[in-house]
């Protein structure tokens, strides 16, 4: 059970704390592997294979090879952490940043040039009550 | 005897240093990122410090979750620029300045900040971008380095007013050494960003400029601002401006705000960049 934290109502926002660090901590753990281009290497020869050999969960190892961002973060992933696994992938952090807010590339990019996503209507929880 | 006479800080986006390394400085997205540059790298030819006292975060780098130091100092005599999973970038190693990183060590500890003390580390983006911000393309760094690392990656980020603390106790230890070393601190990270989940893209420029506003001239206030209201305004990554707040405590109290720069977007972030210097240098 988690304690309530005062971040909680924070809308679309995962406080990566120690309650969190300590959920992902095999998860982060593998992703920080992937610095090493051996350790690349045979992920990608057989990425089933190399996740077993981490005591992660099975829910986390579903996340990883889904590529699930928002759900490994939910699982105690941590964004520079799954850093390591996505620019493995070819993948940059505003390419991972479109995926996680369900945007398109194009349009997430173009947002960010317009001045960014707004902190109005962006603060809490109820904010978001009413989106689609 | 050494002194702190002046401070900058400034974001230090990854996207900058790619930019940088593959010659793209020119392009119509990122020529007024470097613009907004051009004043410190003109005014550090003159300001030419000996050693620069460098604020970044490491970006699970050299510190995995494996150890998690709050406060991490460098004290080795070099820093090789880290390979963060697209190969090292192309920059100059990072000398360091044992002798006074270890006389900061021991003063700081003594002055009851525990730090972390480092002997082999290398260094991301974090600590290479703002260097290559103000420097440019040179063969060797022209100031030693000495690293300060801040833990923001796991919740809780030491607190803005630890910060500014840290930031006063720093200028104590610089005092306190007996050789004359004209001494810089540099604060990095921010502005507003965030980079996970659905609210990835947030940005708030009111925040951002009141930020700058009150580092300047109200420390004490910026200080104040809690690790709520950060995550809330500033963005998830927005927290990493807790680190400016150790280059304003390590000057006087009051400043001259020689040079302002502030630009949306860079990748995910607002570029933020201020060049301090202590009233009566």
């Amino acid at each position: 059970m988690r304690e309530p934290h005062d971040y909680d109502d924070i809308p679309g926002t995962t406080v990566f704390d120690a309650e969190r660090s300590r959920q992902g901590y095999h998860l982060n753990q593998f992703c920080m592997s992937l610095m090493k281009p051996e350790n690349r290497e045979r992920f990608r020869a057989n990425e089933a294979a190399y996740l077993a050999e981490w005591p992660m969960s099975e829910e986390q190892r579903q996340a990883v090879l889904r590529r699930d961002w928002n759900g490994m973060i939910a699982l105690g992933g941590n964004i520079y952490f799954l850093a390591k696994l996505f620019l493995s992938d070819g993948k940059s952090f505003q390419q991972v940043a479109a995926i996680m807010t369900g945007s398109t590339q194009e349009a997430y990019a173009q947002m960010m040039l317009d001045g960014g996503r707004p902190a109005e209507g962006n603060r809490y929880l109820s904010d978001w009550k009413n989106r689609g | 005897m050494a002194k702190i006479f002046a401070g900058l800080s400034t974001s230090h986006v990854p996207a900058v240093g790619v930019a940088l390394d593959l010659g793209k400085t020119q392009q119509p997205y990122w020529q007024p990122v470097f613009k907004g540059y051009e004043f410190a790298k003109e005014w550090i030819r003159h300001a030419r410090p000996d050693v620069v006292i460098l604020v970044f975060n490491d970006h699970a780098t050299a510190f995995s979750l494996q150890m998690i130091p709050t406060f991490a100092l460098g004290c080795a005599a070099e820093f090789k620029s880290a390979d963060e999973g697209w190969g090292p970038r192309p920059v100059p190693v990072v000398k360091g300045h044992p002798e006074l990183a270890a006389h900061l060590a021991q003063s700081l500890i003594l002055d009851e900040f525990d730090m972390t003390i480092v002997n082999e580390m290398d260094v991301d983006h974090g600590l290479t971008v703002p260097l290559s911000l103000v420097y440019g393309q040179p063969e060797a760094w022209p100031c030693k380095v000495i690293p300060l690392a801040v833990n923001v990656v796991q919740y809780p980020a030491p607190t803005g007013n630890r910060c500014l603390n840290l930031g006063r106790a720093l200028r104590r230890a610089v005092e306190s050494y007996p050789e004359d070393l004209r001494v810089m601190v540099w604060g990095t990270g921010g502005m507003s960003h965030q980079l996970q989940g659905p609210r990835a893209g947030l940005i708030n420029r009111e925040f951002d400029l009141r930020f700058m506003d009150l580092l300047v001239n109200d420390p004490e206030r910026a200080a104040a601002i809690s690790h709520l209201e950060y995550l809330r305004e500033a963005g998830s990554e927005g927290i990493e401006l807790v680190m400016w707040l150790i280059m304003r405590g390590a000057l006087s109290n009051e400043v001259h705000e020689l040079h302002r720069f502030y630009h949306v977007p860079a990748s995910n972030t607002a570029i933020g960049h201020l060049v301090l210097e202590n009233k009566g240098n």
